[in-house]
């Protein structure tokens, strides 16, 4: 063997493990995690975690419901104004608009997805929530707020997944369903739909895990209190905003409780994440 | 559904193209405001004076080095880790399990939220590890973060190099490794740095993964392991304490602005090589 | 041509699958030092794959799997062993479609032999224009060797890859194709200068045009759907070939 192939070999093998820190990485972080969040579950059983109603970290009440049920109705207010609005952008983007058009509107679409989530969090303080509260009642820091806000932090993940969905679909199709006379919405609605749709539930899915994933604009507009909330105008606390909120001052029993609230956010990601390369993966085939 | 189906798409098509107007209406608000608000606030002064009294007066100098300090630190670390995961993915290896296994990892890396960086970067670096509240803790977290990012988007810019390009330095003559340092990475950086320039805002603009391992001094950072707080953490803490609002005000114009320029410079990057090779 | 000694390059029963489908089957064919051999064949017969077998530029694709053998200069050159970066440089290969790498012309012509270890700008020079007269295109670009070599025609683009092979030094020039997408005139220079180079270098020429062929080949070789009809001088492949397949081929009734 020669010098340049005994190297060759080196460099593929360092290479190789390079390829694998990702992988690294992401076992650490759960095992870290899992370490630190699941004994004190296990001590005062999972089901006071998961379905207790009370979080008063000091008296040892560790209820989580709140948050879960919080974070759960956040993500369904984020989807319905951003699916909608993400795939309203998507259609025209690849079926209506033309080329000239789409080339300015992308990525002018795509800078949302640049701007820092404080920033969101500060508009929804200074514009949302007073908007809320003299039009609607209620402290404006609400569901309601957070939803709206999260529904645009989600736009630009909706949209480059369900154009790449689009863009998938064999032109072919289009132009079959076209030359048969359909109009181009017809063709969207019967053709284009069906064939992209595992693209737009992977689409949808990942949209779901950014909005629950995220933390600081929520922690600004939601209000925070640690309960279920009984209306939108109420306010409301996630899984995200609870470790982010109380992290800075916890310790102990009420640090590990935070870490417990992260392995239940972690699960769910999780969950989310291997349903979306599930999908996508169906999408290949 | 009923009635003129060109009527109908008339009708969608309005409907359609208003919530999409909608959109960047939005975005473009968001972008005004911050700017219109803050950059009155903005002044060389500002950008270059200490803050005085927790920041309700002064500049926010040390926030601006704890920013670069902190995202050098990322891009350094992740930059290697990411180009020599899509070097090995795309020319040391096909298409197979394992290709598969490291492909998911970054997958779901990237769908993990930033809070639960922070909380594993507080607990691996800043209390296991002992570093701190750090340069070194955050940008070490900042990097596991934007990770994915590098990988898929090096990956992407190495796979639009034409196959033909490998053909010719091969049958000139070059081992693989050569092939790839000459031949594959200089046609593959512009897409690599468009990757490298979007982590770059990525870590600029986050906040949640970086103040619980960065901490939150105001002071200068003198060392890898001072405690530092970015500009995004100093901006969310002004806001939500109510410090001071025209200084978050301006700091957020100056966060935007930033943010704004990165965009344009990758975008024009990304364009010219699409071009290049279309 | 027939005589006893060892040929440059001998293949005898050689099969190439990919993956279950037999490309090539059976071979058995030598080549000769000096001489250019044109390897006919309708699209789709295994010529360009043969090619890629010679200099292992298939190992670069999956799921290729090779039997029996091929001798270049007397040592084997398939299996795991050999060493194919050396071996490359003495097989130089000239693509279908010009491909000059981004780069200067100068950088193009000494790319290979930059990183075979020719040290020293002056050497490199001299390398360069050699190689560049040999393969006819100095005049045309003196004056502007550090252009990018992208702002090159057609033409002028393969015969720089031509001279970027020269430059290594090789035994055995191979092409596939060289001329398929250039105009007659460009084709015209490039047939010129493998009549020069024939002097120096084994050449063979896979080719689309049987007229090529005609024009240029010593000796000329039919392939089939992955077999060797015929191969013999180009003189009596052209005028009395054995198998009527070779005849139909070359009188233009198939392919």
């Amino acid at each position: 063997m020669t010098r340049l192939e005994r190297n060759d070999r080196l460099i593929r093998l360092g290479l190789l493990m390079i390829a694998f820190s990702a992988v690294s990485i992401l076992i650490v972080i759960t095992l870290f995690i899992f370490s630190e969040g699941t004994p004190i579950m296990f001590k005062y059983g999972p089901g006071r975690f998961l379905f207790g109603l009370d979080w008063y970290p000091s008296e040892k009440a560790f209820g989580l419901l709140p948050m879960i049920v919080g974070s759960f109705f956040v993500t369904a207010g984020a989807l319905l104004v951003g699916v909608p609005m993400g795939l309203a952008c998507a259609i025209v983007l690849t079926q209506f608009a033309s080329k000239r058009v789409g080339r300015i509107l992308k990525p002018v679409i795509e800078l949302l997805a640049g701007i820092p989530s404080v920033v969101y969090g500060f508009i929804g303080i200074v514009v949302i929530v007073p908007l809320i509260r003299e039009n609607l009642g209620g402290p404006g820091l609400s569901v309601l707020a957070a939803s709206l806000v999260l529904g645009v932090m989600i736009l630009p993940t909706v949209i480059s997944i369900s154009i790449d969905a689009f863009q998938a679909v064999p032109p072919t199709y289009r132009e079959g369903s076209i030359a048969l006379g359909a109009t181009v919405w017809q063709t969207i609605r019967m053709v284009m739909f069906p064939a992209a749709r595992s693209g737009i539930v992977a689409a949808v899915i990942l949209g779901m895990g950014r909005a629950i994933g995220e933390t600081m604009a929520v922690i600004m507009i939601a209000g925070n209190a640690a309960a279920i909330p009984g209306s939108p105008l109420a306010p409301v606390r996630t899984l995200t905003s609870n470790i982010a909120l109380e992290m800075g001052y916890a310790s102990g029993e009420h640090r590990e409780a935070l870490f417990a609230t992260g392995v239940i956010l972690f699960v769910i990601i999780m969950a989310l994440n291997i349903l979306a390369n599930w999908t996508s993966a169906r999408r290949k085939r | 559904m009923a009635g003129n189906p060109r009527f109908e798409q008339k009708i969608v098509r309005a409907v359609l193209w208003t919530m999409t107007g909608a959109t960047i209406l939005i975005l473009l608000f968001i972008v005004a405001f911050i700017l219109r608000r803050g950059l009155p606030e903005v002044s060389l002064e500002f950008l270059t004076r200490n803050p005085e009294n927790m920041g309700v007066e002064g500049g926010i100098f040390p926030t601006i080095v704890g920013t670069l300090a902190l995202t050098l630190m990322a891009i350094v670390i992740a930059t290697p880790l990411g180009v020599g995961t899509a070097i090995y993915l795309t020319e040391y290896t096909w298409e197979n399990r394992l290709t598969r296994i490291i492909r998911f990892g970054a997958d779901c890396l990237a769908g993990i939220p930033s809070i639960l960086f922070g909380l594993f970067g507080f607990i691996l670096f800043v209390t296991k590890l002992k570093l701190g509240w750090s340069i070194l803790s955050g940008g070490l977290t900042l990097s596991f973060m934007i990770l994915p990012t590098i990988i898929r988007t090096s990956e992407e810019a190495i796979r639009s190099v034409p196959a033909a390009y490998r053909e010719v330095s091969a049958s000139l003559g070059c081992t693989k490794w050569q092939t790839v340092t000459r031949v594959v990475l200089p046609s593959a950086l512009p897409g690599i740095t468009t990757g490298v320039i979007l982590s770059i805002g990525r870590s600029i603009g986050e906040t949640a993964a970086v103040i619980f391992t960065a901490g939150s001094s105001l002071h200068i950072p003198t060392s890898l392991f001072s405690s530092s707080r970015t500009m995004a953490v100093h901006f969310y803490i002004l806001a939500r304490e109510g410090i001071s609002m025209p200084n978050a005000y301006g700091t957020a114009a100056v966060l935007v602005a930033t943010i704004l320029m990165i965009n344009i410079v990758s975008y024009y990057l990304m364009h010219r090589f699409t071009r290049k090779y279309s | 041509m027939e005589t006893n000694r060892e040929p440059l390059i001998r293949v005898r029963d050689f099969s190439l699958w990919a993956s279950s489908v037999r490309i090539l089957n059976r071979l058995a064919l030598d080549v000769e030092p000096n001489e250019i051999l044109g390897i006919i064949g309708p699209s789709g017969s295994g010529k360009t794959s043969f090619l890629r077998c010679l200099n292992r530029l298939i190992d670069l694709v999956p799921g290729y799997r090779s039997e029996g053998e091929i001798v270049f200069g007397g040592r084997t050159i398939l299996g795991p062993d050999v060493n194919v970066v050396e071996l490359r440089r003495k097989m130089g290969m000239v693509f279908a479609i010009p491909v000059p790498l981004p780069r200067s012309i100068f950088e193009n012509v000494v790319f290979g032999a930059r990183l075979s270890g020719v040290r020293g700008r002056r050497t490199r020079l001299d390398l360069a224009e050699e190689s560049l007269r040999r393969a006819g295109l100095w005049d045309e670009v003196r004056e502007r060797l550090d252009e990018s070599a992208l702002n090159l025609s057609g033409g002028q683009q393969q015969r720089l890859c031509i001279a970027r092979i020269l430059a290594l030094k090789p035994e055995v020039i191979l092409l596939d194709e060289p001329t398929s997408g250039l105009d007659p005139i460009s084709t015209h220079k490039i047939e010129e200068s493998l009549r020069k180079l024939r002097a120096a270098y084994t050449i063979i020429l896979v080719t689309n045009n049987v007229k090529q062929a005609a024009r240029v080949a010593d000796r000329t070789a039919f392939f089939l759907s992955g077999e060797l009809v015929e191969i013999g001088p180009t003189a009596r492949i052209f005028t009395a070939p054995e198998d009527p397949r070779t005849n139909d081929y070359i009188s233009g009734r198939f392919g």
